[in-house]
């Protein structure tokens, strides 16, 4: 859903999103990372009717951008910056709970 | 990133958030001598406006603007003032104690601070039209943000919706930036430009005069712009295909990747209130806003309320007010450091002339009823718990009175937003359909925690003799 | 001046309970609620339909109560969001157990069958994420939980509807007896009937001492938590005994933790502080005993304003001080199941003068003695 303004000269990162790699730049947010690497939509299902979403206000408002990030799960994704090795999963909302 | 072993058990003053209002009132409290704690949940200071200024990708560039690099100075001065910071760390608690629940990396404290300055700002007002919570829409506010910390800018067909400052900013950026917007569907009532108008003199002195119309002019000149817009429809099936639009008689509709809405920002009044500081609902710039006196002492003892928090004034004056709240922190416990620090009086001064202005913006982009209170049943009100403005007439047609009462109905507000992106909106609507106003309906009522704790985080708060005599009394 | 036949003070879940029994044996029932109904404990308790671990001489209203509950969409055309996937009282070793044997065998001495002491086994198989150690508890199969703001406003609409009247907003400031009829100040307006019913919850001890028959009571604020959505691992309600805690799954994943730990209550301003030193050791309990909640996250929290007395039993019944006076308060953290059964019973008791439940342990006057009698197990 976004692309880089500039050829930034911050290092890179390498980090998973489902098992999938991707290389963000050191500064981003877990939900910046997503939003860029484009392999991975929908972003999460809602756990109330299984609807799928996307962040909405990037300032840690909405909730809208919950990830599991490392094994912990409901973590806003607009706050955390992303590090090297990093394991996010996204989050499937009704079908996890019902499963 | 955890709790470094420098932290104190205890601070003379607590400040929460790092935004103009905060660093200026943390540099300003610990420049007097006092022990003073700064926290944000980010990880970069500068808060919203002045975002992730120490680590853009884009400082050096001409596309954020100078106002952005303002921001440099307020974190200069309090990386010299001696104050502790915290970032990535979230408050999720704060009571009249003046006790601060603090998490980060994992674990969590309770710290109590003599005094504890609130400067935890605005956020968009929420804007619920049908669709808006397709993958693909999002808040201007949302742009900006991917823009000031990581250079990004969206990729496809992308439309801004909405009205105020703000907007016009980031349409700017984003061309600059080399960005492409198919259209601007400007939402300000026609009406507004008369109520406003008796104000205008007070704005064509103010800093904001000369810079907005310049913007305005510079988007203008490339970008489709829709104006007098009454309404709005996201389409799509599992992300944002299509935006409906009416303007008046006119209608039309166009296809999009990213659509970004704004109508203004209100005080995040989520941990005040959770506090139980007492607030009042404001007219004009239609939010609630805390009750608070001239420096910005709350109804509780010891807690105080900077920058847009207080009420939206912008980022020039929320640097001043956080001077206002620091100045009467020290005034009452270090009132000999007085001398080291800015007079009362020129604060006051400057924080008058930033306020020049404000009431033609307040006036001017005044959001109008329909883009608050959904007109079409099906509108989802609470993003959390999925809930339309449909559903919510019907509760309150058997009996509903009051946000708090629909919850015996509906799960509004009771999810992990805790009402922000929905709290204004059922107020408004229960007002509306109740006839009444929305100070007699009131807002939910709110509690700690005020952010998710884990139960890791909350199973590791140290059994530590300081911390529970600071919570435990009476 | 408005009269009727009875005047409810409180729109708790025993206040509305009461008036709709009233309102359907014919009678002409005013509450009067100085907030609205369900405002307090009975719109944010944890919602525990509970007969389990209950004080002897609660058993009976108890039972009648569940009767109701059983069928209380009928009664109020509201499920109440009630559910009976039972209560179970977990042991968290063999000591715990062995009381729990004694308590069962005596209930069904006499002649009570709704506890039932459970093995290892069968305790696995009701609440398979519990800790391995646990050798047993007591499970009591009717029980379970409802939405408790959902149940007191249903209440409050049903009662409105056979022809209570309920007044929101106002508080009873005065009282007065006068040739048999009480006449009662609120707000403007004064209200009038021959029996005045004390259902003001923790403001009940105020409006008693006002009325000259003062109690013990203690205005607490018991605190709840809620987690974030987790996969389906539970379904009865689970109390423990020695540690604090009571903890229910609901139908959309999220769980509420509780057991009684409490905040601090402000009662005359309806305001109430969490206290987070109580409530790290309600999640540490969670932490140790449901390893499966250790990655959930607290999203609420909250508490609400209730009365404890000494004995943690209710005052409930005629006054003996005053013809016509009734009181409903006390309920000690756990009047929200009772409420029901025990509107039902005053309702009786206020329109033909008795009923063959047992209030005797509840009278008003019972502290006035040194003696308060056997604590009981809990
Ligand atoms: C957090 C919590 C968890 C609980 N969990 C459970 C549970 O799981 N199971 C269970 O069975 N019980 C539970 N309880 C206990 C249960 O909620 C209460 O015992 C029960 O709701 C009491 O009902 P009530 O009608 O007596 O009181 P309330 O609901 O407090 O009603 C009294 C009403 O009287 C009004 N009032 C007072 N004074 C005046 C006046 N002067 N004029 C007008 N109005 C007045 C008040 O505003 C109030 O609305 C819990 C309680 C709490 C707080
Ligand atoms: S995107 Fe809204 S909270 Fe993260």
């Amino acid at each position: 859903m976004f692309k880089r303004a500039t050829n930034h000269q911050e290092p890179a990162v390498q980090i998973t999103v489902d098992g999938l790699p991707v290389t963000a730049r050191r500064g981003d947010t877990v939900s910046a990372a997503i939003l860029t690497a484009g392999c991975v939509e929908p972003y999460r299902y809602t756990a109330v009717n299984g609807t799928p979403r996307a962040p909405y206000c990037m300032m840690g408002v909405c909730f809208d951008c919950l990830v599991t990030i490392d094994g912990i799960g409901n973590r806003q994704g607009c706050l955390i910056p992303v590090s090297d090795g990093m394991v996010i999963t996204r989050q499937n909302g009704k079908r996890e709970i019902e499963s | 990133m955890s709790f470094p072993e420098s932290l104190h058990a205890a601070y003379d003053v607590i400040v929460i958030g790092a935004g103009p209002a905060g660093l200026a009132a943390a540099a300003t409290t610990a420049e007097a001598g006092l022990r003073t704690l700064l926290v944000d949940e980010n990880s970069a200071p500068g808060g919203q406006i002045y975002r992730a200024i120490t680590t853009s990708p884009l400082k050096n560039s001409s596309i954020l603007g100078k106002d952005y690099e303002a921001g440099n100075d307020l974190v200069h001065t309090f990386e010299k003032s001696g104050a502790d910071r915290l970032a990535g760390c979230t408050v999720w608690s704060l009571d009249r104690e003046r006790v601060v629940g603090l998490s980060c990396g994992g674990e969590a404290r309770l710290i109590k601070a003599e005094r504890v300055i609130i400067a935890t700002g605005a956020m968009e007002r929420p804007f619920p039209i049908p669709g808006w919570t397709l993958p693909g829409v999002m808040t201007i506010g949302a742009g900006q943000t991917l823009l000031k910390s990581s250079g990004l800018i969206p990729s496809g067909r992308l439309a801004l919706a909405g009205q105020g400052p703000l907007l016009w900013l980031y349409a700017a950026q984003i061309l600059r930036a080399g960005g492409h917007i198919a259209a601007i569907f400007d939402t300000t009532p026609l009406a507004n430009y008369i109520s406003a108008a008796p104000h205008l003199p007070g704005f064509v002195f103010s800093p904001y005069w000369i810079k907005g119309l310049g913007l305005i002019r510079e988007v203008k000149r490339v970008v489709k712009i829709v104006t007098g817009v009454t309404r709005l429809e996201a389409q799509g099936k599992n992300k944002l295909q299509t935006l409906v639009w009416e303007a008046g008689s006119r209608t039309g509709s166009i296809d999009l990747d990213v659509l970004m809405l704004h109508q203004g920002v209100v005080p995040h009044v989520n941990l005040a209130m959770a506090a139980g500081i007492k607030h009042e609902w404001d007219d004009i710039q239609l939010c609630f806003r805390p009750v608070l006196d001239e420096s910005g002492n709350s109804s509780i003892k010891g807690i105080m309320i900077a920058g847009d928090g207080a009420g939206i004034g912008g980022a020039e004056s929320a640097a001043e007010r956080g001077r206002l709240a620091a100045i009467d922190t020290v005034a009452n416990l270090r009132p000999d450091a007085l001398a080291q620090i800015p007079s009362r009086d020129n604060v006051r001064n400057r924080l008058a002339q930033t306020m020049r202005g404000r009431a033609f913006l307040d006036h001017l982009y005044r959001p109008s009823k329909v883009f608050r209170i959904p007109q079409d049943a099906s509108t989802i009100v609470c993003r959390c718990e999925e809930i339309t403005a449909g559903e919510i007439r019907a509760s309150i047609a058997i009996g509903a009175t009051g946000p708090n009462q629909l919850k015996a109905y509906r799960r509004t507000g009771m999810g992990p937003c805790q009402g922000r992106l929905c709290g204004l909106t059922v107020t408004e609507l229960m007002a509306d359909e109740r006839g009444k106003s929305p100070e007699e309906i009131g807002y939910y009522r709110l509690r700690s925690p005020v952010k998710p704790i884990s139960l890791a985080e909350l199973a590791s708060i140290p059994q530590d003799e300081t911390a529970i005599k600071a919570v435990v009394r009476g | 001046m408005q009269t009727a036949d009875v005047i409810i003070v409180g729109g708790g879940i025993h206040g509305c309970s009461t008036a709709l029994h009233l309102a359907l044996r014919g009678l002409k029932p005013i509450l009067i609620e100085k907030d609205y109904a369900g405002r307090h404990a009975s719109g944010v308790n944890a919602g525990g339909v509970r007969q389990l671990m209950r004080h002897i001489a609660e058993i009976p209203l108890s039972i009648r109560s569940m009767d109701i509950w059983e069928k209380i969409q009928d009664l109020v055309e509201d499920d109440c969001g009630f559910d009976s996937h039972g209560q179970v009282l977990v042991a968290e070793d063999e000591s715990e157990l062995a009381p729990m044997r004694d308590r069962v065998a005596e209930l069904n001495l006499r002649g009570f069958n709704h506890e039932e002491l459970i093995d290892a086994k069968e305790l696995r198989r009701l609440v398979p994420a519990v800790a391995e150690s646990c050798p047993g508890g007591v499970v009591s199969r009717r029980d379970g939980a409802a939405n408790p703001a959902q149940t007191t406003t249903a209440f409050r609409r049903m009662a409105e509807r056979r022809g209570a009247r309920i007044i929101e907003g106002v508080r009873v400031d005065t009282v007065k007896r006068d040739g048999g009829h009480w006449y009662v100040t609120a707000g403007s307006e004064v209200y009038s009937a021959p029996v005045l019913v004390n259902a003001a919850g923790a403001w009940g001890g105020k409006l008693a001492a006002m009325l000259g028959e003062p109690v013990p009571l203690e205005v607490v604020a018991p605190m709840l938590m809620i987690t974030s959505r987790v996969p389906t691992f539970i379904k009865p309600v689970v109390i423990l005994r020695g540690r604090k805690l009571s903890f229910k799954q609901f139908e959309n994943g999220t769980v509420m933790i509780g057991g009684g730990y409490l905040g601090r209550a402000y009662p005359d301003t309806n305001e109430t502080d969490l206290d987070w030193t109580q409530l790290k050791n309600n999640a540490r309990t969670v932490w140790d005993l449901f390893p499966i909640m250790r990655e959930a996250t607290i999203v609420r929290a909250w508490a609400g304003i209730e009365a404890k007395m000494p004995d943690d039993i209710p005052v409930l019944g005629p006054s003996r001080k005053h013809d016509g006076l009734f009181h409903q308060f006390g309920f000690s953290l756990h009047g929200f199941q009772l409420g029901p059964g025990t509107g039902d019973t005053m309702a009786e008791l206020i329109a033909t003068g008795k009923t063959n439940i047992s209030l005797e342990a509840f009278r008003p006057d019972r502290f006035e003695t040194a003696d308060i009698g056997d604590k009981h197990e809990h």
